[in-house]
């Protein structure tokens, strides 16, 4: 063997024995931004928030051994085909063109897309309503799609990385909207930096775009982790937990129709 | 001829061969179907990725000029500002200087509505005045530390000629300091601007949307990994070689000492 | 703001810490990969043959032209797969990599071409006298690297290195476009977790500079012992 070959083989050796035992884990994939009321960090260092506790419960159910895993969202499902995690659970909507990449779970929330702006502002969420305004979207997001294709005309879309980027802009004044999830956006308003700003409305539904819901993402075949995780929502969707769960961030259920 | 022999050596001549092969497998094997869909878009990244480099390069080493004559032979109260300023730069990094500016100060200055209400305020509220500001500042910190050594490079002997001629201060500077420490530093230049370069898609992490960040979109709207960033760095590449020939026949104009 | 910054929450401090923690492990990992990259590539540059100099020479062009960010998008993505492919070709099912791994995997081939350039560039530096007086004593090659080329190139490849070290530091911000949980990582989510931007970006970039000005007098030291018994080449140098 030569030098280069044992050393090549060390590396992979100390690889394997640095996380080949714990191949069984499932790599749960959430977003490393803060997210609130999903998921966010807090300052020990620990991700809380209602999906992190839906996650945690999904695996408790399915009797899955989790590990939540933070991924820069716009290499998220680069990462879940590349194996660096096995299921995605960051608010990723069910969507057509996602399901030529990756697999879906059932879907675990649903909620309505709003435009939300300074409230000095006369905005209303349609093409014409934004007419020569600059709104911020979240790049790979329903709404980035949903605003390049009915938007587009009406103003300047700007986009960002991160949800909490685009608040932070929207409060700071440079952009004059955002489209975004409703309950991350009460969430917003409701907070210290977001007072400047109120929900102006949902828009108008196209389901192709905004798709059917929130799932988990999978890798496509792997039926298997598909299966465990929709055993373990339907699981707590029985049991009381979902509710139970949804009872201490929000006032009323968010699974949708 | 030389240079053309070089590359016909028999081993090259293989290497090239294999290369062509490569590129004609990535060609084919790959996925380049969304290059027509997303080339105006590109080709808008690339002018606005040279743009920022070329301003901020400029204004950079604009700004380098007094921070390495500070250094080199202000009094105290000019050299240790200028000096905790390149530390501060060259010690930190670029990103968190540019989420600093942005972030930091961008969180500042709405607070105050008579900026709000400022003829600045169209300008304060885009991105692009804190990336050329970072840059800049970054480049200057950089540079201004070659230029600190460029200037105490100048042969004291000649300094001393000019003022028993009674040249002017501000004559002496620009005839005899100034020339000859652009050229002691030109050949950082090239290098330096090479990194300039390489530091430009830091600022696609504050919505710019620049070369890097058109390939991002790319990945994300139609989740290909590999192809984008493959062919970004093709564009980084040629960008980098235009560079470093544009500066090596622009040293070559300048008359190098000792050759 | 102060007690934003207390080590243990309510305050984000020790968060920081943890950050730079992970930060330094990784830019030190990555300092050590590219020494030893760097190392191989310097002898294979001015030793080897045809075929491995012009490999080498694409290598390091390559890599101080494209932007370090865009590599580590590349090479996490790239060597993430592939070790996963070879470890499931050799039988063993995929590989799970941790963030420090992949990310001193990452800077660690950026940082080898530049560590191989900076020590080609140090042994060239040594007069050749001394190694063909090696040679001459019939040492074999190894031997003589250990002996006579490393320690004798040692003080001229030690400034390059340092810059390098510090390159290593800040470069490991950029993983936090990846997501990596390092320091400029930390202060972004604390910053916009309590919406002090100003503090904990000055904070981080205090605890950068104080690595920098560290690593700095360290490597002072390091260069004074590596020059023990040679006369001062540089009077001049500050």
């Amino acid at each position: 063997m030569t030098m280069k070959a044992k050393l090549a083989a060390g590396i992979l050796a100390l690889a394997m024995t640095a996380g080949g035992a714990l191949a069984e884990q499932v790599k749960i994939g959430i977003a490393a931004e803060p997210y609130p009321p999903f998921s966010s960090p807090d300052a020990s260092g620990n991700w809380v928030g209602w999906e992190i506790e839906i996650i945690n419960a999904v695996c408790a159910a399915a009797e899955m051994d989790c590990v939540i895993t933070p991924v820069a969202w716009d290499g998220i499902i680069p990462s879940l085909t590349g194996k660096q995690i096995d299921a995605i659970m960051a608010s990723m909507s069910i969507t057509e063109e996602r399901m030529q990449s990756i697999d879906f779970s059932d879907k675990y929330y649903d909620t309505p897309t709003v435009i939300v702006a300074d409230k000095a502002v006369d905005i209303s969420p349609t093409p014409e309503g934004l007419a020569g305004k600059i709104l911020g979207v979240q790049a790979s997001t329903v709404h980035q799609s949903y605003a390049q294709t009915h938007f587009a005309d009406a103003g300047e879309i700007r986009v960002y990385q991160t949800q909490d980027e685009i608040n932070q802009d929207l409060a700071a004044g440079r952009i004059d909207a955002a489209q975004a999830d409703s309950i991350a956006m009460d969430e917003f308003v409701a907070s210290d930096i977001g007072a400047c700003c109120e929900v102006k409305g949902a828009v108008e539904n196209d389901t192709a775009i905004l798709g059917l819901g929130v799932g988990a993402g999978v890798r496509k075949g792997d039926d298997a982790l598909r299966e465990q995780i929709n055993r373990g929502i339907a699981a707590i969707r029985e049991s009381g937990a979902y509710d139970e769960i949804t009872k201490k961030y929000f006032s009323s259920s968010i699974y949708g129709s | 001829m030389t240079a053309l022999r070089a590359w016909l050596l028999p081993h090259r001549i293989v290497m090239i061969g294999l290369f062509a092969a490569l590129v004609l497998w990535c060609a084919f094997a790959l996925r380049w179907d969304w290059i027509p869909k997303y080339a105006p878009l590109a080709l808008e990244g690339i002018w606005r990725t040279i743009w920022l480099l070329v301003v901020t390069t400029v204004l950079g080493f604009l700004l380098a000029i007094p921070l390495g004559l500070a250094q080199a032979v202000g009094p105290w109260y000019l050299a240790t500002p200028a000096r905790v300023f390149c530390t501060v730069i060259r010690g930190t990094p670029l990103l968190l200087q540019i989420w600093l500016l942005y972030y930091g100060l961008g969180s500042l200055f709405p607070q105050y509505p008579w900026i709000r209400e400022s003829e600045l305020w169209p300008y304060l509220r885009q991105a692009w005045p804190y990336a050329v500001l970072a840059l800049t500042l970054s480049y200057a910190g950089y540079e201004g530390e070659v230029m600190r050594g460029a200037f105490a490079s100048v042969a004291r002997g000649q300094i001393e000629a000019a003022q028993a001629f009674g040249m002017p201060r501000f004559t002496m500077f620009r005839r005899i300091w100034l020339p000859q420490a652009i050229q002691t530093a030109l050949p950082t230049l090239g290098g330096e601007t090479v990194l300039q370069l390489k530091a430009t898609p830091l600022v696609a992490t504050i919505a710019i949307v620049e070369i890097y960040a058109v390939a991002s979109r790319v990945r994300q709207d139609t989740f290909i990994v590999y192809e984008p960033l493959l062919l970004l760095a093709v564009v980084y590449l040629v960008i980098a070689g235009l560079l470093a020939l544009g500066f090596r026949k622009l040293e070559a104009r300048v008359p190098v000492k000792g050759h | 703001m102060i007690e934003l910054l207390s080590l243990s929450p309510p305050g984000w401090g020790g968060n920081l810490l943890r950050g730079l923690l992970h930060s330094l492990e990784i830019a030190f990992g990555a300092f050590g990969f590219g020494l030893l990259i760097g190392l191989g590539g310097a002898c294979g540059k001015l030793y080897g043959g045809p075929v491995l100099r012009d490999l080498l020479a694409v290598y390091t062009t390559v890599v101080r032209a494209v932007p370090e960010l865009v590599l580590i998008l590349i090479l996490y993505y790239v060597g993430t797969d592939l070790l996963n492919k070879a470890s499931e070709a050799m039988g063993y099912g995929r590989v799970e990599i941790s963030g420090v791994a992949a990310g001193i995997w990452v800077l660690g081939i950026v940082q080898g071409a530049y560590a191989t350039e900076v020590l080609r560039g140090a042994i060239k530096a040594v007069p050749s006298g001394q190694m063909e007086a090696a040679r001459a004593y019939g040492m074999p090659p190894f031997l003589m690297l250990r002996r006579v080329t490393i320690p004798a190139m040692m003080p001229f490849a030690i400034p390059g290195l340092a810059n390098l070290w510090l390159i290593a530091t800040k470069d490991t911000a950029l993983l936090a476009v990846v997501g990596f949980n390092e320091l400029t990582q930390e202060t972004r989510q604390a910053a916009s977790s309590t919406r002090a931007y100003f503090t904990f970006f000055l904070a981080a970039g205090a605890l950068y500079l104080m690595v920098t000005l560290l690593s700095g007098s360290v490597f002072a030291r390091i260069e004074a012992w590596a020059r023990r018994g040679q006369p001062s080449l540089r009077k001049a140098a500050t």
